[in-house]
């Protein structure tokens, strides 16, 4: 037996729609939607040239540096302090929009400072990584020599071990690795590294505005909202980052 | 332009008057340039889009002047084009120059910006009821990207080296290697760099064009009230946010190809004599990411036409569109299988058969949606009132290409028959009819009928006949030919043909086609001179709903000052396509509903 619905029946009744939101918030919402795309078409081009390879570096291999630990071997440690400063900063974020809602400046204000403090110690991670990867020296069998390379995009010292062959370190000799793996390492974790850096100067502005009282002015702290919302999805961008790289 | 001030001060002093109602001084440079009006934004687009227009379709007439006369030496050529066209000759740099430039400038610049530029911009607000898009400012800044975007393209040919040459597609290797071909060094990076500034224009209105449409309609303008046009934008923006950035992520990927020695869709490459270092990547990662946007592209040129065509037919032919949440819903099929369907682009890059067959079957799907909306608009016209203006008679000439190149999709979607037709005339044949020829059609009845909302004068009647009568018969005569030339193995991108025996048959056939061709250009010409005449001395308009339309646009005064409304925005009370209802010839769109009115 069908049920009869009267006409303008309120189907939500669970305060204020998710829906009903300001065009500036749902401009960021579809920007992220386009982004997505963006990271999307990345990692699916990562996927499809990684499994058309027949050797693919390890993970646990390639990311075992700490800083000041010199050649302790602690597989995948740094990028997960990585992973919780970025996460932390998202949770920093959140307070920042909370004490927004209240139009508390003062909470406000201080959240931000959080969250760009994480994100900038984020970036800096990022960038003793690259400089780590950059300028390591493995020992790689080039040409019937053995020479001494980091990993860039366009040489990948992560191949497969050679059999027997150690180099004046006694550490063992690989063959070079496939090339792709420093192009979309760096290429993909640069580009997520830029939307962070995107994000903290925005963070930077949105503080600035906060200080002025810009949004006191205006009466809501909608754009600390639009930002948040930014900085939840750079979040979430990186969680796919790591798992395709890190991870897997 | 200055012109324009004199009719605003030829009408109506109170017109004057509401046209400052509310805003500050406009000065010249904030009215005309930096504009953030969407009216006026639209014209910018619909101007900066018909200059492409006539660069890109110049290029088609100089390449056709090698396709169809290869023996003939045109002294002239020489004097304009130097050591491009050494002897009178175009050279085959030049000839491949000119293909690339003509398909990039005539898909990107022309059909996508100067169309969903144009119309997003001018009928949104207008039709949903808004005072101005979400954001004007960002509008401005699409604009503007566009323009930077067109500065650069425009740049790219005029420098040593000559403007990217392999293909509006540009395919890795050759575009991704310096030394592969002369366009492939700076045109190339040029090309890019335009691109990637066109995508920014296109996120930035397609934003801007969503959020006004789902979030600025006045009272009462529900979505199924809305008119078809806003709902095709609506799609077409849609299509453009998701499937540009994966082109962009394309770009990036190639751009590090080019300059920093990465391999992503280079291996095993001899250039010159010399093994290239790069291995592992593929060129073929680089067609999914390029058709990913590519075919949904098309869509992007075809459903703003079809918003515009289901309008302006409707009007015209004073009855309600047929199978108005049926239009709606076979737009959203289309939009949907758009993003389904780019593989039947590679059926000839070795993909496995399998995948092959998956993606024939999502592209005859296809045909469904796009044969309801035919069905539609013949039903629409079926015993209308029929108005046979120039708006009218492009609609029409709209669905009778869009037939005709329907058709032979089905037979390119196949992968079967594509194995044989691929990279043949019968392509060129086929996208040029069903994307090309009638989505120009759509954009001139889109002109032709909305001129006046733009200029408050009409185009010239008598002019726009021609105009329609040469455009369709000389389009026919280019296309047709090539499907048989197509069927024949005749191959595309080709520079002369005349060396194979089996294509000597077509040597005056390529003349009958280049002549077409070289007739067709002439007569836009013509359209644009009637459009520039028309904007300063076309016959004006004095009433405000000139063609009895239902929709808000012709509530507004004839010529609307920024905001559109002078008092407060209509509200809304039916949908937009009440034509001889109840013995009306029309109700617009803000008369409230009547006690005993019948349900459409």
């Amino acid at each position: 037996m069908s049920t009869h619905v009267p006409a303008g029946y309120k189907w939500w009744t669970g305060g204020k729609s998710p829906y009903n939101v300001s065009y500036g918030k749902l401009m960021m919402w579809i920007f992220l939607l386009s982004d997505t795309f963006t990271f999307g078409a990345l990692l699916i081009s990562y996927g499809t040239i990684r499994v058309s390879q027949n050797y693919w570096p390890d993970p646990n291999h390639v990311f075992n540096a700490f800083p000041l630990m010199g050649h302790a071997n602690l597989p995948l440690a740094f990028v997960s302090l990585m992973t919780f400063i970025l996460i932390m900063s998202s949770v920093t974020m959140v307070l920042a929009v909370h004490e927004g809602h209240k139009r508390n400046r003062a909470g406000v204000e201080k959240w931000l400072l959080w969250t760009i403090l994480g994100g900038s110690l984020f970036l800096s991670c990022q960038a003793w990584e690259w400089t780590h990867m950059i300028t390591g020296s493995h020992s790689v069998l080039i040409d019937g020599k053995i020479q001494e390379i980091g990993a860039t995009i366009t040489q990948n010292p992560y191949g497969p071990v050679v059999p027997g062959m150690l180099d004046s370190h006694g550490h063992a000799v690989t063959m070079p690795g496939p090339v792709g793996f420093g192009g979309f390492f760096f290429g993909i974790t640069g580009f997520h590294g830029f939307h962070v850096f995107s994000g903290v100067c925005l963070l930077v502005l949105a503080f600035f505005w906060t200080r002025g009282g810009r949004f006191d002015r205006l009466g809501h702290y909608e754009m600390i909202e639009k930002i948040g919302l930014y900085w939840h999805f750079v979040d979430l961008v990186w969680v796919f980052v790591f798992l395709c790289f890190y991870l897997i | 332009m200055s012109n324009e001030a004199v009719i605003q001060h030829g009408t109506v002093s109170h017109e004057v008057h509401e046209h400052h109602e509310g805003h500050h001084h406009e000065t010249f440079i904030s009215k005309y340039v930096f504009s953030q009006d969407h009216k006026m934004i639209a014209k910018q687009f619909l101007i900066t889009g018909m200059v492409w227009a006539v660069i890109g379709g110049l290029m088609s007439v100089l390449f056709r002047i090698q396709l169809g006369y290869p023996d003939a030496h045109l002294p002239w050529l020489e004097d304009i084009f130097g050591h491009w066209a050494k002897d009178g000759k175009i050279q085959p740099e030049f000839y491949y120059a000119l293909g690339t430039m003509h398909g990039t400038i005539l898909v990107f610049f022309v059909l996508t910006a100067g169309l969903s530029g144009t119309f997003a911009n001018l009928l949104i607000p207008f039709q949903v009821g808004a005072r101005d898009m979400a954001s004007p400012f960002m509008n401005m800044l699409s604009y503007w990207f566009f323009v930077l975007a067109s500065i650069v393209m425009l740049a790219s040919l005029f420098i040593q080296t000559g403007p990217a040459s392999g293909g509006w597609t540009v395919y890795p290797p050759l575009s991704a290697l310096g030394d592969a071909s002369q366009g492939s060094k700076l045109g190339m990076d040029l090309w890019l760099i335009s691109m990637a500034l066109f995508v920014v224009s296109q996120l930035l209105g397609g934003l801007n064009y969503v959020s006004t449409i789902l979030n600025m309609r006045t009272k009462g303008m529900t979505m199924t009230r809305l008119p078809l046009t806003v709902w095709a934008i609506l799609f077409t923006a849609i299509l453009g946010i998701l499937s540009f950035p994966v082109l962009f992520s394309g770009f990036i990927l190639l751009l590090f190809d080019r300059h920093l020695g990465t391999s992503f869709y280079l291996s095993d490459i001899v250039l010159s004599g010399k093994i290239l270092p790069n291995e592992g990547g593929s060129p073929i990662l680089y067609q999914h990411l390029f058709w990913f946007l590519g075919h949904p592209e098309v869509y992007i040129i075809i459903l703003p036409t079809m918003g515009l065509v289901s309008e302006v037919m409707s009007i015209n032919a004073r009855k309600p569109i047929f199978g108005y949440m049926a239009m709606i819903a076979s737009m959203f099929a289309i939009a949907l299988l758009a993003f389904l369907v780019w593989a039947h682009h590679m059926f000839v890059t070795g993909m496995n058969p399998f995948l092959g067959s998956v993606f024939v079957l999502l592209t005859l799907l296809i045909a469904v949606p796009s044969a309801i909306k035919v069905f539609n608009w013949l039903t629409t016209l079926w015993k209308g009132n029929i108005r046979f203006n120039p708006g009218m008679l492009f609609c029409i000439g709209f669905v009778s290409m869009f037939i005709s190149g329907g058709l032979t999709g089905i037979f390119l979607g196949n992968s079967t028959l594509d194995i044989h037709l691929h990279d043949t005339y019968f392509v060129i044949a086929h996208f040029h009819i069903v994307m090309g020829v009638s989505a120009f059609m759509g954009m001139f009845a889109g002109i032709y009928h909305w001129f006046p909302k733009m200029y408050g004068r009409y185009m010239n009647n008598t002019l726009g006949y021609i105009h329609f009568w040469v455009t369709l018969v000389c389009a026919y005569v280019i296309f047709w030919p090539m499907h048989y030339e197509g069927f024949a193995g005749m191959p595309r991108r080709y520079y002369d043909y005349s060396n194979w025996e089996s294509f000597k048959q077509f040597v005056e056939l390529n003349k009958v086609i280049s002549f077409a061709a070289i007739l067709s250009f002439l007569v836009q010409l013509m359209f644009i001179f009637n459009f520039i005449y028309s904007i300063f001395k076309g016959r004006r308009v004095t009433s405000k709903n000139p063609w009895g339309a239902t929709t808000l646009e012709w509530t507004t005064p004839i010529r609307p000052g920024h905001g559109n409304w002078p008092g407060e925005i209509p509200e809304v009370h039916r949908w937009a396509y009440d034509y001889g209802k109840d013995g009306m010839d029309f109700i617009d769109q803000t008369t409230p509903v009547g006690k005993d009115e019948s349900k459409h």
